[in-house]
């Protein structure tokens, strides 16, 4: 029993009520004790990925004893893979607010602001940490419903257009999941992911159980915006307030989206050739349709959505490729190779497109456009914004020495040597073409003339401002230190582990 | 059996007045009828031929219950449903302040 594992649902949970009562009666209580509040959750999970050190912990809810060893009661579970993705959830979340403390006086009512965000961080915690479906299913609903209303929080056409659209495709991706639920539950009688595992080992009804993996994937890719499902992703990434798109684009989609897909499809279900197959097509339909959509885009954070997309895709095609070969029984140092860039690929992603979306954020804050032809020469006025979000920019394109060079690289290898040198090919050219865009960005951006010459003075955002933006640059540059031998084993590898062994996580649960 | 297909017949409905809708509040309650299918087909799963109401009696231990836990669920997202729709209804309502209409095809700023 791990006492810690509810602290990360619990702490953010409370502290929305807390900040809806004592936010009315002291002035900024709301803003430092929402950062309080997320600095503490980053130290601890910082802490319980230390101290978990590989291996796994769980917390039953309640304290009830399986009966039988059939479990009964709710579990929450950490292992080398959700731990990662809770301290990115975590980091990413308490730049994100820090962030907001200067740049969310555009928007009145910002006690409801910082209410919102920590239930969506609230939500996210638990989704990742349930080690049991429904309650997947509950985490997901507190926390889409708190992106809801953060997408719609400016109350313009824009962002009201964009939440209708998202409510209602989310909506449907509730459903679909609610509706897989139900016919999982049916045939097992139980809701327990390990115990799911152990019952399906028993053999099941193939045409039902290929049933049951399209409804799953189909509601979670729709929460992931994987390519077919991708419509309301842009709109609704690009008309949140700039923090949000951080927090939506830079690990929304992947804890309720990408974390659970890659979870319920390794270590649930058996995973079938055909699955494996599917999902890789549809990752690589994601990698290069997003990248070709981004390439016509002139607002800045429109662009940004559609290579969130396109990045995305890069994680699915990876990690199906991992699942190929886990399915054929082939070659496992090399699944595990892909995988493992996957889940690279995952973190990275989070730094370097929250990073880009706050640099979005800070240039519409001090120029109030988002349209890239009105911009240009902020390279001398906006220093830090501009170095930072070059870091960010040579990052996802894949220069090398920032991050995403080396989980592209990895992705690549992994790819030649599993001989699918097509998708090999691809994720080159989309790299490359990746690079056109971000150049572009820049350009028109930071180094071109003023569009505008008349325009007022601009200057350099506020401190929290830099502050979110320079430690996010920094963790760029860090994260590349993951390649290194040693510390990929230390970190990635258990991940990596709990993944491709799935008798490992569901005797480990049954066996508690 | 003939009540899951029914069951799955309404999520159908509710997924083509999503589809075809134009109006904004149809397309809300058609999301509705879509979530109402989901919980009717929770509550058929737990569902047992002959089956009372899950009290335990100690003195009849042969009696057949009912699957409480189903019933448990549809509880908690009935109410998630409730969350939502009351959400979705109020973003359409500020949609027709901004508007003037209830008619999704004039509401298309965002395009590309």
């Amino acid at each position: 029993m791990n006492q810690l594992l509810p602290l990360f649902v619990v702490i953010p949970l409370s502290a929305t009520f807390l900040i809806m009562i004592f936010g009315r009666f002291f002035r900024d209580f709301n803003k430092y004790f929402a950062s309080c509040v997320l600095l503490f959750l980053v130290v601890l999970s910082f802490y319980s990925l230390i101290n978990l050190n590989g291996g796994l912990s769980l917390y039953k809810v309640g304290g009830w004893q399986p009966v039988n060893k059939i479990p009964i009661g709710i579990y929450m579970m950490m292992d080398g893979f959700n731990s990662l993705i809770v301290c990115i959830i975590n980091l990413v979340g308490f730049l994100a607010v820090f962030y907001s403390i200067s740049y969310i006086k555009r928007y009145t009512a910002e006690n409801y602001f910082y209410a919102l965000f920590c239930l969506l961080i609230g939500g996210m915690n638990g989704v990742v940490l349930s080690g049991d479906l429904f309650n997947i299913f509950v985490f997901l609903e507190i926390s889409v419903i708190s992106s809801y209303a953060l997408v719609a929080f400016g109350v313009e056409k824009n962002e009201l257009e964009a939440s209708f659209k998202y409510q209602v495709l989310g909506g449907l991706a509730s459903f679909l999941i609610l509706f897989g639920i139900g016919f999982i539950y049916w045939k097992t009688k139980t809701l327990n992911i390990a115990d799911i595992r152990a019952a399906f080992s028993n053999g099941y009804d193939k045409k039902y159980y290929l049933f049951v993996q399209l409804l799953i994937l189909s509601g979670f890719g729709l929460k992931a915006a994987i390519i077919p499902f991708h419509a309301w992703l842009p709109d609704a990434h690009s008309s949140a307030p700039s923090p949000i798109s951080a927090m939506l684009s830079g690990v929304f989609i992947k804890a309720v989206g990408i974390y659970v897909i890659i979870r319920l499809f390794f270590n649930m279900f058996v995973i079938s050739e055909e699955m494996a197959i599917l999902i890789t097509t549809l990752g690589t339909l994601s990698m290069v349709i997003g990248v070709f959509l981004a390439i016509g885009q002139w607002d800045i954070k429109r662009l940004l959505a559609y290579h969130s997309i396109s990045q995305m895709g890069y994680v699915v095609m990876s990690v199906g490729i991992g699942m190929i070969l886990v399915s054929r029984g082939l070659k496992p140092e090399v699944a595990s190779l892909a995988i493992t860039g996957g889940i690279y690929h995952l973190i990275n992603h989070a730094a370097f497109k929250g990073l880009l979306f706050l640099n979005a954020g800070a240039i519409e804050y001090t120029l109030g456009t988002r349209n890239l032809k009105e911009m240009g020469g902020l390279a001398k006025v906006m220093p830090v914004t501009s170095a930072t979000s070059f870091i960010a920019s040579m990052s996802i394109s894949g220069i090398p020495p920032f991050n995403g060079f080396f989980s592209k690289l990895i992705i690549i290898i992994a790819a030649v040597m599993a001989r699918f040198y097509l998708l090999a090919a691809l994720a080159v050219i989309v790299s490359i073409i990746t690079l056109a865009s971000f150049l572009k960005f820049q350009r028109y951006a930071f180094y071109n003339k003023p569009a505008n010459p008349e325009r007022p003075e601009v200057k350099e955002v506020p401190f929290p401002m830099v502050f979110s933006m320079i430690v996010l640059s920094i963790l760029c540059l860090l994260l590349s230190l993951l390649v290194i031998p040693s510390v990929r084993e230390a970190v990635l590898a258990p991940a990596v582990d709990i993944l491709t062994d799935p008798l490992k996580y569901s005797t480990f649960i049954l066996g508690q | 059996m003939i009540a899951y297909y029914m069951c799955f017949g309404l999520f159908l409905v509710g997924l083509y007045g999503v589809i075809t809708r134009r109006n904004l509040v149809k397309i809300a309650v058609s999301l509705s009828i879509m979530e109402i299918s989901t919980f009717l087909f929770f509550a058929l799963v737990g569902y047992i031929d002959k089956g009372v109401a899950p009290i335990v009696n100690p003195a009849d231990p042969d009696k057949i219950y009912v699957d409480p836990l189903p019933q448990a669920l549809v509880l908690t997202a009935i109410v998630i449903g409730l969350a939502t729709t009351s959400l979705l209804m109020a973003v359409i309502i500020r949609l027709y302040r901004k508007y003037k209409t209830f008619d999704i095809r004039e509401i298309k700023e965002l395009r590309g």
